[in-house]
Formats: structure tokens, sequence, C-alpha cells
């Protein structure tokens, strides 16, 4: 059972200056599932999910209180490398962000990073990638072409295949589909289920339904707190704490 | 007064004041030319633009403004050669590398720079610069190519740093959050991903500065040397042409043929303006369009 937790947050307390966004949380994710954060704006589930990869960094005047073990290895250790840790753990973010060059550049940004320079290779990586994402049929014959032609839909399952071309163990995912229309949310939510079975996902959204359909695990938020955790199915049909019931049933939020 | 008046009013007033600045520019143009245009009796536009020899007050004179040409181009393009790295570098340390406390030390520094009038930076190269360069490199003069691409390049340092800093900052943060995302450090976020999707903007900017250098009069009059041959070194002494107009028009008798040359390399410097300028907006427009796709 050990094994299977991936990563696990202990008493971890968080903070953007003196405002804390995040009091003592302790979770645990476990491989090969989906794992969902749900919870109204302002929250902390974002704030959370950008931990996991030390995104949060990136601002200034933020602060950690508590330990992060990604396999066991507390990534907040001052001899840890983010840069190391962001290879392992991928991210996709809320609104599709691909760079502004052409899609098999895009695939291959991460990886030549690393190191991978084999033209063959890199051509094989990004096929298996777009593929991976349901995206290869659609794009195999524009590789070469910029990446901000796509559609919204498109566009982030580009980010997506781009995060799996790291071969990263864990992905997460900050409300992938907000910014998509039904039908693209529909194969993204599709995909999730594919990808599942390879990778840990762990995901933000704000449409409960969405979190009902496609994780196995739900942790409810409420200003900075886990009120709750559980598998899906319970939080969603009889949730111990009022809170929760009252959030899902769309009494507040 | 109905409200709609009211509207339909100070719409107008806007349109008026906007017309006013355009309707100089116009006739400042209209000037150029009309006062430019009457030399191509005496000269051919062909020998005016690549006539060898600038004798505008010889008997007979010689009219040929490719000494100045050359003159203006070779100190513009060397002034850009050393501002743009410096502009371009210091643009990316000041928007992405610098502490908050050391931007806002830097930012207004920079800017001030460009608040240094020209002739300030005209004196300093005649009275500091130009004795350095003769005496270090065994020279007849010091005021030549060198010095004027030094002072010149001061002079668009802060042109460059400035537009250069607005296209990095920009690149919206997706682009960096994604980068980081995907494991790359932070030198390589700003190599890789941050300049190329600024490069439009740093395009402009290296132009517009361009644009400023090959306008600016008093350094190059002061500092430039002021002989009207083509240079055979950098140490050689040049006679840019806006140099020439401001040095030779108080002795043109007006409406001479002189006087008239003089408005005709005003063409010409008018136009090689314009068109850095139209360059400048085409770049920046082109690629806010399409975006980058191949880079």
């Amino acid at each position: 059972m050990e094994d299977n937790r991936v990563i696990k947050t202990k008493d971890v307390n968080f903070y953007y200056g003196k405002f804390r966004a995040l009091t003592d949380i302790s979770m645990d994710f476990e491989k090969n599932r989906v794992t969902a954060l749900i919870g109204p704006s302002g929250c902390g589930k974002s704030t959370l999910l950008r931990l996991l990869n030390r995104m949060n960094d990136l601002i200034d005047g933020t602060r950690v209180e508590g330990e992060v073990l990604f396999e066991g290895m507390n990534i907040y250790d001052p001899d840890v490398d983010p840069v190391e840790i962001r290879r392992r753990i991928g991210m996709v973010f809320q609104k599709p962000n691909p760079f502004p060059k052409s899609i098999f550049n895009n695939i291959t940004y991460g990886p030549r990073l690393a190191g991978l320079s084999d033209r063959v290779e890199l051509e094989a990586l990004a096929e298996q990638s777009l593929k991976q994402a349901v995206l290869w049929d659609e794009v195999k014959d524009i590789l070469g072409q910029s990446a901000m032609m796509l559609s919204g839909g498109q566009q982030q399952r580009l980010c997506i295949a781009r995060a799996l071309a790291m071969k990263p163990d864990v992905l997460l995912m900050d409300e992938p589909t907000s910014a998509l229309d039904p039908i693209s949310t529909a194969k993204i939510e599709e995909l999730i289920q594919d990808l599942k079975r390879q990778y840990t996902i762990i995901i933000v959204t704000h449409n409960m339904q969405q979190a009902a359909r496609i994780s196995d695990r739900t942790g409810f938020f409420y200003i900075g707190k886990l009120i709750e955790y559980s598998a899906t199915e319970k939080i969603f049909t009889r949730p111990d704490i009022k809170q929760t019931e009252d959030y899902i049933t769309g009494r507040f939020g | 007064m109905t409200r709609r008046l009211k509207e339909i009013i100070i719409k107008r007033i806007f349109f008026l004041f906007a017309c006013v600045s355009i309707l100089i520019l116009g006739l400042i143009v209209a000037f150029l030319f009309r006062e430019g245009i009457p030399i191509f009796r005496i000269v051919s536009v062909r020998d005016f633009l690549l006539g060898g020899e600038w004798y505008p007050t010889f008997d007979p004179p010689a009219f040929g403004i490719w000494p100045l040409i050359v003159g203006s181009f070779i100190v513009t393009f060397l002034s850009t050669f050393i501002a743009v790295p410096l502009g371009v570098l210091s643009a990316v340390y000041i928007s992405e590398v610098a502490p908050r406390p050391m931007k806002e030390i830097l930012k207004p520094l920079i800017e001030l720079l460009a608040g240094i009038p020209s002739v300030v930076l005209g004196f300093f190269g005649m009275v500091v610069l130009a004795p350095w360069l003769q005496d270090t490199f065994d020279l007849p003069t010091g005021l030549n190519i060198v010095n004027a691409s030094l002072m010149l390049a001061v002079m668009a340092i802060p042109t460059i740093s400035s537009i250069a800093e607005d296209a990095l900052y920009a690149v919206p943060r997706e682009f960096k959050e994604a980068s980081y995302a995907l494991g790359a450090t932070k030198s390589e976020t700003i190599l890789k991903v941050i300049i190329p999707s600024a490069l439009s903007g740093i395009s402009t900017a290296v132009i517009l500065g361009m644009a400023r250098a090959i306008g600016e009069t008093m350094v190059v009059l002061m500092v430039a040397g002021g002989a009207a041959a083509i240079p055979e070194s950098l140490f050689d002494s040049v006679r840019p042409m806006p140099a020439s107009i401001a040095a030779e028009m108080g002795e043109a008798p007006f409406r001479s043929e002189h006087y008239h040359a003089l408005f005709a390399t005003g063409i010409v410097l008018f136009l090689l303006t314009l068109a850095f300028n139209l360059i400048a907006d085409y770049v920046s427009h082109k690629f806010r369009e399409t975006g980058s796709g191949t880079l």
C-alpha cells in the first residue's frame, strides 16, 4: 500500500507574503489514479497543485512550511533542484499556452533541454506524444507550422502532448478544460481516462460534474483547508461533512 | 444643448487637434520638397545620389552626396552594432533577471541617459574621447567614425533598451510558466522562449534606434570630423548628411544651388528615416499577427 502513494504532503502551510493560503494540508496521492481537487475560487486548490512541482517558487514573497514528499523525498529540501522535479512532474495549465513555435518544436522543447538531440528519436517521441494526446491524426502533416494556428482544444491537447514528451511520472492539470468548448472538453476528459493507466493525474477543476466523471478520489477545499478527502463516489453521494454536501449540491460556491 | 450634440462637438474638436499635427507634418514635407527639387535641374538624381564629390562652393560646384550617405550609414551601422548588444542585454537584465529594487534604480537611470542633451555628448566626445583616441591609436585626429559611433551608440542605447524592455515585459507569463514546467532553467527560458517571443518588438527597438542615430545631428557635427570623402578606415573622418546640412546651411545663400542641394540632402534623410519607421512598423505588425511560428 505504501508504494502506491506517489506524493504525500505533510502539514503543509503556504503563505503569499503574510496571507496564509493553505493550512495544515496532509494528503496522499495514489499512483495511476485521477485525483480531483475541488472547491470554490480562492480555496487554495490551485495553490496546492502548483506546490507539487514547485511552480510557486516563481512567485516572489511566497513561503512553504511542512513537507511535500515525492517518492519519499522532500521536494522542498534545499538540496533538491526544482528543475529536476519539474521534469518528473509535468503540468498542464488553465489556458492553453503553446509556445509561438512550430508544433514539432513545442513538443521537443523539453526533451531537447534535457539533452536529447537525435533527430530520429525526437521525431519518434513527437509522434508518440501526439498519439498519446490523440492529436497525431490532426497535425501529422503540419508539424512544421505554428502551434498558434491550432484551435483552443487542439492547443490544449498539444500542451498535454508537450508535457507527456518529458515522460513524467505525475501530470498536474490546473482546470485544463475551463477555457474550452464542450466537445474539446469531452475529448480531453476521455484522454485523461486513458492516461491514468500510465500516469498519476492530479486535476484541479471548477466543474463538479467533471470531477465526478473522471476522478477516482476527490478532495474538497474551503478557505485554504482540506475539508474532506475520499473516494469520488463517496464525496458525491454521501459526504461525511455538511460543508462538502452544501458545496456539491450547489448551496454555496 | 442635447447630449448627442455635445458628443459630436467633442468628437470634432479632437479630430481638429489630430489634424493639426498631420497638417504641420504635411507642410514641412511639402516645403522640403519645394526647396530641394530645384537642384535636380542642375544635376541628375543619379549624379546627386551617387556622385563621389561634394564641393558645393567650388567653381564649378560638385553636388554628389555619396560620401555623405556613406558617412551616415557607416556611423549608423557601427553605432547600432555597439548599441544593440548593450541595449538588448540591459533590457533582458532589467525585465527578467534583476531583483525588484535593482530594477527600480536601473530603469530610470537608463532613461536618464536619453535625457542627456546631444550637445553635451558631443562635447564629451570632443574633449575627452577624441584626445584619448588620438593618443592611443596615434591618429591625425580623434574626430572620426569610431568616436561618432560610440557617442551615437550612447544615444541609441536608451531607445533600444526601453522599447526592447516593453517587448520582453509583454511576453505572456503563460509562456514562461510553460517553459519552467517543462524543466527549463531561467537562462534557458530567457534564451529560448522569452527573447524569441519578443523578437518582433526587439527588432522594432533596433530599427528605431537606428532611425534615431541616422537623424542625429549635433553629435556627428561635433565629433565625426567633417571630411566629405569616402572613408578608408574606421579612424577616418566622415561627414554624415545631418552634419553637412547643419554646418553649411548658414553659409549657403538663400535659394542658391547649394541651398537647394542641402534641402535635397534633407529629402534623402527624411526618406531614409521614413523607411526605417515603416520597416519597424511592418516588422512589429507582421509578427504580432502570425506569431513567430518557425522560430
